[in-house]
């Protein structure tokens, strides 16, 4: 923990031209050398030079973007480590594909909340005065991580990754009992089947990441559809919330001015906002194409996002559009809250019995922050799918899950090779472990309460 | 009415195994050390099962060895059966496990004690410990007699308000109907600790002529038996089989039948049990599916009659016992010669101790054993053997030896113990040592004795051994690293154990790194010109042969020492330090971590909340530099 490896995407993702993934610590330039094509060898490069290349995928030479590489040597860097910056093309898909080989690299994890700034501090770059700005740094990133974590417990990824958790452990408390009771009446643990639970957790993990590396979820974030009639708020809605969360507007070929889209993160959960031009049943031939277009977005999308004035009484429209939304995730929005109420909520619950209602002013952002809970909640609660997709959508995650299956392979390549069952039990506990870290629970007792429930011992 | 009884370096009350290896420890350092116990005819008594070791407990056995303990060389003295277990699996557990002649045992340990120069014996119950200035300066017993040392080592096993139970009755008493220790549990309340109520048990001894072994599977000992010490090489004993039976559906059906009247589950017991050794009548009912529990015959002595029932530890009626006994296939007519019982002590919350086993509310006071929530012979000397050495050091002005989780299972043990503290009879598994592949029994000495030279209880005449396998195993490691093969010479050797040939020329530790290749293999081909001994060669081939993930396990090894030499100043403050989540602050406050890495291992503690406490100690220490 205090000196390895460490890397991170130091841009915030999507914003620029470019985006700078940052590695700092004693492996940083040997690990960024293997997967580097280019004329200068970076080992070898003098501190403060910048070399053009390509990073290639040393498993199979694919080459996989075009960077510039700067190189800091120790002491002489931000953290006083080793670092190596990657520059690459802006735009998430480029810098995911890199840092996605960085995290497999076995000598390198992901940077902690704060944790560049916290080297710095603690290898003496950053001034003394700057030590409780340090904490706050890492409290209030870990805060966020962690209440996510919570959530993310109780959603579908973690209860797959329990089942996975929970086969291992089985096999683990078997082998653990072998070896602790060796003459317990508790039939011995065979290679087979060790081989057997490694190729099955394995291909879970595959499952898991099959929707993780193709999902749209992750390239495009969750299709989101703003609806309503027209002049309740729905553009301000957008604006405000694409402001609020920092958001850039993306030109996208190919749409047109009556759907607008816009990329926005709330908690982590990246969303493509589609903002349709309001539905109404209408004659004018013009105005009904965009909302034909307007209605084949609100087919599309994972999450509807119903815009309703509550100034106003419920329009025969808005009744329509709500028998037609029967059915699917929806959250209502109660637009305008900063004026005299009219419209009866009763109506609304009568509908969306399930979904949850939110009172807000896109006009003066009151409320705005229940919208954002609302949507992880439904996220990490699971009720918010794309198709039959489980949502492994963090860096970290990814490259934890690809580690479990590299020990699990080490593990089975093991009892291949005549290794004796405590040693290759070191990487079946690894992937048990790595995978308990995709859900923040590392309990390392939970092995023996294993073993004592599982089997009956005693003197 | 008390009276000045004598001054000693060290006091260590109880003769367990704790409180032998304490004693031990303390006076071969030099410390003039008084061991008082209740009844000097139990020193080193065995209360339970009459055997030592098996996998982890058996390591720590050879810990003790490496460090200059006794309960290696004792066990050698005095076993009847000895049995390598594990010899199917890999060499990191591989594991001694013997059977005791329990009553040679004791007298063995107590004429080694008595030998002992700087060691008084003392029978006497101590009811009260005697605090000056906050720093525990002696001992008072129940006859009033007040002994006084500059550190005292409590080693009170299951006697503090012992209390056994059969059936309906209970009554206050230590192991085996010995007088129990009550006043000194309330001295320690009324001194701040926190206590907690444990439960162990013992299943009934029978006679051996009213065993019908032709029903039992006969379990030999090792025909070439290896030993626990590094200083034994060889021995005459005798060794005696033990006998392998199992419970019948008429066992089931008479606990069955007779469970209003456990005590386990008529609420008599309070204590909390360990789930690791459960009664037989807690086995049946939580695994009831199970059709029929092994019970093992294990004879108690060379002298002795008595059979110790291993699987049938029980706490029913003592005529429900009887009938149990003869449900069981070969001991239709057994006679009984004491019963099974269930025995409830009091124990320190383990958590108020430092790493070093002296508790932090009254310095001088040190605990090691039972006391500590602990089970087993072996798990308390090994806190015995550091409790006594770390009385010592601090009677001699010294810092603590305190082993990490990397060095042995002690230090396992005594981490677990200290950092997280356990809520039932806490007994050691190999599972509960990260370092398992690093911790093993044939590396003891390699890992521990150069710890025990330099605190003096390894004698420089061991040391001298110990130095010379060293540097030959190295050696020879060098030279089969250096030696070039060429095929035609190794080749048809590979091809005769059935291993792929070579093609070029390679060397022999390389060839040596093949599962199914032995360092018998190569070394008739290539004899090495120093003679080296069983030990070594077998050193030699482990760790080459497993270098890959010793390696590894070292790497991981490399980053915990970093974070335990991250030390945190006691003086530390934590309600000073902005950032931290309430509960860490609240357990940090409660275990005063000694270093950033134990601090880590605390349930509660987050990365983040270590990462604050990181940033902390770098601003505290730069003020505390700058003179601020």
């Amino acid at each position: 923990m205090l000196s390895d490896t460490i890397a991170a995407i130091s841009t915030a993702v999507g914003e620029s031209g470019i985006a700078v993934i940052r590695v700092s610590g004693p492996d940083a330039i040997a690990e960024v050398e293997r997967m580097f094509r280019s004329k200068t060898t970076l080992t070898e490069a003098d501190s403060h030079t910048v070399h053009y290349g390509f990073i290639i995928d040393p498993k199979n030479d694919e080459k996989l973007e075009e960077v510039l590489v700067s190189l800091f040597r120790a002491p002489r860097s931000f953290t006083t480590e080793d670092v190596v910056e990657i520059s690459t093309h802006g735009g998430i898909i480029s810098v995911k594909r890199v840092m996605d080989l960085l995290l497999l690299q076995p000598n390198i994890r992901l940077a902690e909340p704060g944790e560049f700034t916290k080297r710095a501090f603690l290898n003496g770059r950053i001034d003394l005065s700057q030590a409780e700005a340090v904490i706050d740094l890492i409290r209030s990133k870990s805060d966020r991580a962690f209440s996510l974590a919570l959530k993310q417990v109780e959603g579908k990824l973690s209860r797959k990754i329990n089942e996975l958790r929970h086969s291992l452990v089985e096999t683990l408390a078997h082998i653990e009992v072998n070896i602790d009771y060796p003459e317990h009446d508790v039939e011995s643990m065979t290679m087979d089947f060790i081989k057997r639970k490694c190729t099955e957790v394995s291909s879970g993990i595959d499952e898991l990441l099959k929707h993780a590396s193709q999902g749209k979820i992750l390239r495009e974030g969750i299709t989101t559809a703003i609806v309503g009639r027209p002049n309740v708020g729905k553009s301000s809605l957008m604006n405000t919330l694409a402001r609020e969360n920092k958001a850039i507007v993306t030109d996208i070929p190919g749409t047109t001015r009556d759907v607008i889209e816009e990329y926005v993160t709330i908690n982590n959960i990246p969303l493509k906002l589609l903002d349709t031009a309001g539905i109404r049943e209408t004659m004018d031939i013009v105005e009904k194409m965009g909302v034909e277009r307007s209605k084949a977005a609100v087919n599309e999308a994972d999450l509807i996002l119903l815009v309703l004035n509550s100034a106003e009484e419920l329009h025969e429209d808005e009744i329509i559009l709500m028998e037609q939304l029967q059915g699917r995730s929806v959250l209502v929005l109660l637009n305008k809250i900063d004026l005299p109420q009219q419209l009866k909520r009763e109506k609304v619950t009568q509908y969306f019995p399930e979904s949850a209602i939110v009172e807000l002013s896109a006009k003066t952002e009151e409320g705005l922050d229940h919208l954002e809970d609302a949507i992880s909640s439904l996220f990490f609660g699971g009720k918010l799918e794309s198709g039959d997709l489980t949502y492994v959508s963090n860096v970290r995650h990814i490259a934890l899950l690809k580690k479990a299956q590299q020990s699990l392979a080490d593990a089975y390549e093991a009892a291949d090779s005549g290794i004796p069952i405590d040693i290759l039990q070191i990487d079946v506990r690894l992937a048990w472990e790595q995978l308990g870290e995709v859900i923040g629970d590392s309990a390392p007792d939970a092995l023996i309460d294993q073993i004592f429930s599982q089997f009956c011992l005693g003197k | 009415m008390g009276f000045a009884a004598g001054n000693y370096d060290v006091i260590v009350v109880g003769a367990g195994h704790a409180g032998c290896e304490s004693a031990l420890a303390a006076a071969r350092m030099g410390c003039s050390t008084l061991m008082i116990t209740i009844n000097l005819d139990m020193v080193a008594f065995m209360p339970c099962n009459p055997s030592i070791g098996g996998p982890a407990k058996g390591h720590v056995v050879r810990e003790i060895d490496a460090l200059g303990g006794e309960m290696g060389r004792n066990i050698d003295k005095t076993f009847i059966q000895m049995r390598m277990l594990n010899t199917g699996k890999g060499p990191a557990v591989h594991a001694l496990r013997a059977q005791a002649d329990k009553f040679l045992y004791q007298h063995t340990m107590k004429e080694t004690m008595e030998l002992e120069s700087n060691l008084t014996m003392r029978q006497g119950l101590v009811e009260e410990l005697i605090v000056e200035d906050g720093q525990c300066v002696g001992v008072v017993t129940m006859t009033g007699a007040e002994y006084r040392a500059k550190a005292v080592v409590l080693t009170t096993g299951t006697y503090l308000r012992g209390k056994i139970i059969m059936g309906e009755l209970t009554y206050e008493s230590g192991p085996n109907n010995q007088q129990p220790a009550v006043k000194l549990s309330q001295n320690l309340k009324d001194l701040g600790f926190d206590l907690v109520r444990f439960k162990t048990g013992t299943p009934p001894r029978v006679h051996k002529d009213t065993i019908d072994f032709s029903q039992t599977e006969i379990q030999p000992g090792d025909e070439n038996p290896k030993f626990f010490s590094y200083e034994t090489k060889s021995s005459d004993n005798e060794q005696l089989p033990c006998w392998l039976t199992y419970t019948s559906a008429e066992t089931h059906e008479i606990i069955n039948a007779n469970l209003d009247r456990a005590p386990m589950f008529s609420g008599i017991i309070e204590g909390t049990g360990p789930r690791y050794c459960p009664s037989i009548e807690d086995k049946i009912v939580r695994f009831s599916d199970k059709p029929k529990h092994q019970i093992f015959l294990e004879p108690e002595g060379k002298n002795t009659s008595e059979y110790y029932v291993q699987g049938f530890s029980t706490s029913m009626p003592e005529d429900v016992q009887l009938q149990m006994l003869r449900s069981v296939p070969g001991l239709q007519n057994v006679k009984m010669m004491r019963n099974g019982y269930a025995i409830e002590y009091d124990a320190m919350v383990p958590t108020q101790l430092w790493p070093s086993l002296e508790t932090k509310a009254v310095p001088g006071l040190f605990t090691a054993g039972q006391i500590n929530g602990t089970s087993g012979y072996e798990e308390a000397a090994g806190q015995g053997i550091m409790a006594g050495i770390n009385a010592a050091r601090k009677v001699q002005g010294k810092d603590p030896v305190i082993l990490d989780r990397s060095q042995g299972y002690i230090g396992v043990l005594i981490d677990d113990l200290v950092t997280k503290g356990t809520n039932e009879p806490y007994r050691l598994l190999t599972s509960r040592a990260e370092y398992r592949l690093l911790l093993r029994h044939d590396n003891a000495d390699l890992r521990l004795t150069p710890i025990g030279y330099e605190i003096g209880l390894i004698t420089p005449e061991r040391y001298e051994m110990f130095l010379d396998k060293k540097s030959k195993v190295e050696a020879e490691i060098e030279r089969l690293r250096e030696t070039k093969v060429k095929p035609s010479v190794i080749n048809p050797l590979l091809e005769s154990i059935g291993s792929t040939v070579i093609q070029d020329g390679s060397n022999l530790l390389t060839i040596l790194r093949r599962p199914e290749v032995e360092y018998a293999h190569i070394e008739s081909l290539y004899p090495s010109e120093i003679e080296l001994d069983a030990e070594m060669k077998e050193q030699v081939e482990i760790q080459i042969k497993y270098a890959g993930y010793i390696e590894k396990q070292l790497l991981h090894v490399e980053r915990l020492q970093k974070m335990e030499k991250k030390k945190i100043p006691e003086s530390i403050t934590y309600d000073d330090i902005h950032g931290l989540a309430i509960e860490a602050r609240q357990k940090l406050d409660k275990i005063r971590p000694l270093s950033i890495g134990q601090a880590s291992r605390i349930s509660g503690v987050t990365p983040a909340d270590i990462s604050i406490l990181l940033v902390y100690l770098e601003h505290y220490n730069r003020v505390t530099a700058a003179g601020g």
